[in-house]
């Protein structure tokens, strides 16, 4: 036993030698730091991110790398908590990372962020959706290839005030995190706009076997549009109450209506409901190879986010090469103006580091499917 | 006004809904004083029942208004079957058993349904087609109250005048008054015991068919977990009216219904529920047995 584990030691020592050894001898290369959780409950979250990394990267390398250069990874776990990311983001500092992709979680994102700022690096997460993280302004440095979570209530009430032209609408949501969530953006973005006014904000009851009541407080506050945050089995008594008292009220919803359940049970009455739901991306060439060539090295389908990964890889190493160098100020730059083809489709970042053309499209029950509206 | 009115009707339909489960609930009460929890099951199971008849029906081709009648007769059979298993098989190897028992079998029954339902069919919300037509003489006053709602009232009403009839006017109600009153007593005097108590699950399972099968192609929509939550309003609205006591169990149907839509209507609907229970707390705290049941004093 005692021999078995002086070996151990003696490999362990070794091993750390030559991991040592390698990053000396590799020296002039591009780091690219992958940061979330690899280990513990919320793994499944964020070694998709790490598989994504390895095969962008593979193929970058195959090809001549950036700017001439190989691409490293270094890939470091922060287990979903914020009080570990902020280890994890002072190691990837150390380590040389010249752009990280990461973290997975909000709030593992944000602790990180501060460290990543101070040391001048850009760093994108495929997967962290907290509003604050882009809408604060407090990280320039932050992007991401996923939208935020309030792009559904945000693409809901443009699309009321700008396509639908509305002036009275109706918020319902069904008081979980959720619908709640959703209808207060919804709420908040309707406020700060002088074209509408909200006429009717409440919380419906999940599950209740008949909602005339709330149907006629619609019907009495003259609205003309209701904007509701739930899911399907409360949209589709809610819309089918609504029709069978001859009310033409335009429903909007969320993607949690935009389901085929929805139609499937509403029938009828779902002819003519908008629902958003997350842009179809199945049609990209890109996201067909990328899923193929998890396949292949994985035997098996992709996590989750990760063609969001996929995207964030190409579109950082992108960046650099269109920079020229890996200076802060240059990719940053090149991610807010160059334009990257990635597996979610053409993107590019806005000033404060969402993607511009990844999240939701407003889809219609036309003849009782759901159509993308372009 | 108009709007008063609206939800005046909008809390009788719901009120309705509740009373058609509610009965069962307050039947099964007055004859073995048992909470029989699987009684939102066995209206859950109608539904279904009526469901797959109306699906082969459909399928046949046959009239709107005949599907529905069918569908509802077989759903109240196929119910009614259930309701008497479940008394045989759940509760009446407990009847001399301690109540705790067999309420614990009743909530044992209650998940077993549900189970059963979402292992046998699935766990999927399923269309229910609106099998009531828009009545022609409605359509001036559908954006008040539609036909279906309109169905759901008379028919309650004609289910609670004909079960007042059964109990009051015939023999099997006669026997089930006297059991109610006191079982040993009115064994000693010749009345078959678990015949009586056999009817009244079947009865109460028969009107919780029919609420399901109305209820259903008036929401539209059914899964396994219908019952559970109707349940639970229903026998609140039971013990609000005074559990035990039919008409008590339409009257406390009729004022929770009324209780969540003037409350929506006129406060907000976030606290619908909170409001309901506010208000059967208020109500036990001065009458106790309910609104209209009657406190029996403990027989020593």
């Amino acid at each position: 036993m005692k021999n078995r584990l002086g070996q151990f030691l003696i490999v362990a020592v070794v091993g750390v030698f030559m991991v040592a050894a390698g990053t000396a001898m590799a020296a002039d290369t591009i780091k690219l730091g992958v940061a979330g959780p690899h280990s513990g409950d919320l793994a499944s979250y964020g070694i998709p991110t790490i598989k994504a990394a390895e095969l962008v990267v593979k193929d970058i390398n195959a090809k001549g790398g950036v700017l001439g250069k190989q691409v490293e990874l270094l890939v470091e776990d922060d287990v979903c908590k914020p009080e570990v990311a902020t280890n994890t983001a002072t190691k990837m500092v150390s380590e040389g990372a010249h752009v990280v992709l990461g973290h997975i979680c909000s709030g593992a994102t944000k602790a990180a962020m501060g460290i990543y700022k101070d040391s001048n690096i850009p760093a994108m997460s495929p997967s962290a959706t907290n509003p604050a993280l882009t809408q604060s302004g407090d990280y320039p440095n932050f992007f991401r290839t996923i939208a935020s979570d309030d792009a559904q209530a945000r693409l809901e009430v443009d699309f009321a005030l700008d396509v639908l032209k509305l002036k009275k609408i109706a918020i319902l949501h069904d008081k979980g995190d959720y619908g709640k969530g959703l209808a207060e953006f919804a709420k908040s973005f309707l406020e700060a706009d002088s074209r509408a006014e909200v006429v009717l904000y409440e919380g419906i009851t999940p599950g209740a076997v008949d909602y005339s009541a709330i149907v006629q407080k619609i019907k009495r506050s003259k609205a003309e549009a209701v904007i509701f945050g739930g899911y399907h089995p409360e949209a589709s008594k809610i819309v089918s109450q609504m029709r069978k008292k001859r009310m033409k009220t335009i429903f909007i919803s969320d993607d949690g209506v935009m389901d085929d359940t929805f139609i499937k049970v509403a029938q009828k009455y779902a002819e003519g409901v908008y629902a958003t739901g997350p842009m179809d991306v199945s049609q990209n060439s890109m996201a067909i190879a990328a899923n193929e060539a998890h396949k292949k090295a994985y035997g098996a389908d992709p996590g989750a986010f990760y063609l969001n990964a996929y995207s964030a890889a190409i579109a950082l190493l992108n960046a650099i090469e269109q920079a020229g160098s890996t200076d802060y100020a240059a990719v940053t730059n090149a991610l807010r103006t160059k334009d990257v083809e990635t597996p979610l489709g053409k993107i590019r970042f806005d000033e404060r580091g969402d993607a511009i053309g990844v999240g939701f499209s407003m889809y219609q029950v036309q003849k009782g499917v759901y159509v993308e509206l372009k | 006004m108009e709007y008063f009115f609206e939800l005046f009707l909008g809390g009788l339909t719901r009120g309705s809904i509740y009373a058609l489960i509610a009965l069962g609930y307050t039947m099964v009460y007055g004859i073995v004083q048992l909470i029989n929890f699987a009684h939102g099951e066995i209206y859950m199971i109608g539904a279904f029942t009526a469901l797959i008849v109306i699906s082969v029906l459909t399928m046949m081709g046959w009239n709107q208004i005949a599907i529905l009648l069918i569908a509802a007769g077989v759903a109240v059979i196929y119910s009614s079957a259930y309701g008497y298993t479940m008394e045989k098989i759940a509760y009446k190897p407990l009847r001399q058993a301690p109540r705790l028992s067999a309420l614990i079998s009743a909530i044992g029954m209650s998940l077993f349904l549900q189970n059963y339902v979402l292992l046998a069919q699935t766990s999927d919300f399923l269309p229910f087609p609106g099998l009531i037509p828009d009545f022609e003489f409605m359509e001036p006053y559908a954006h008040i109250i539609g036909s279906p709602e309109l169905v759901i009232i008379i028919t309650t009403t004609i289910v609670m005048i004909s079960l007042t009839f059964l109990i009051k006017f015939t023999k099997i109600g006669k026997a089930m008054r006297a059991t109610a009153q006191d079982r040993d007593m009115a064994m000693l005097v010749g009345v078959d015991v678990n015949r009586v108590i056999s009817m009244t699950f079947i009865i109460g399972s028969a009107t919780a068919a029919i609420g399901g099968v109305l209820i259903a192609s008036h929401i539209g929509q059914i899964n396994f977990y219908i019952g559970f939550i109707a349940g639970i309003k229903a026998f609140v609205a039971a013990v609000l009216g005074g559990i035990g006591s039919i008409p008590g169990a339409v009257l406390g149907s009729l004022i929770l219904g009324w209780t969540e839509s003037f409350f929506t209507g006129y406060i907000s609907s976030d606290y619908e529920d909170v409001f309901a229970f506010i208000f059967l707390v208020v109500i036990l705290i001065f009458r106790p047995a309910g609104i209209l049941g009657r406190s029996t004093a403990e027989k020593v």
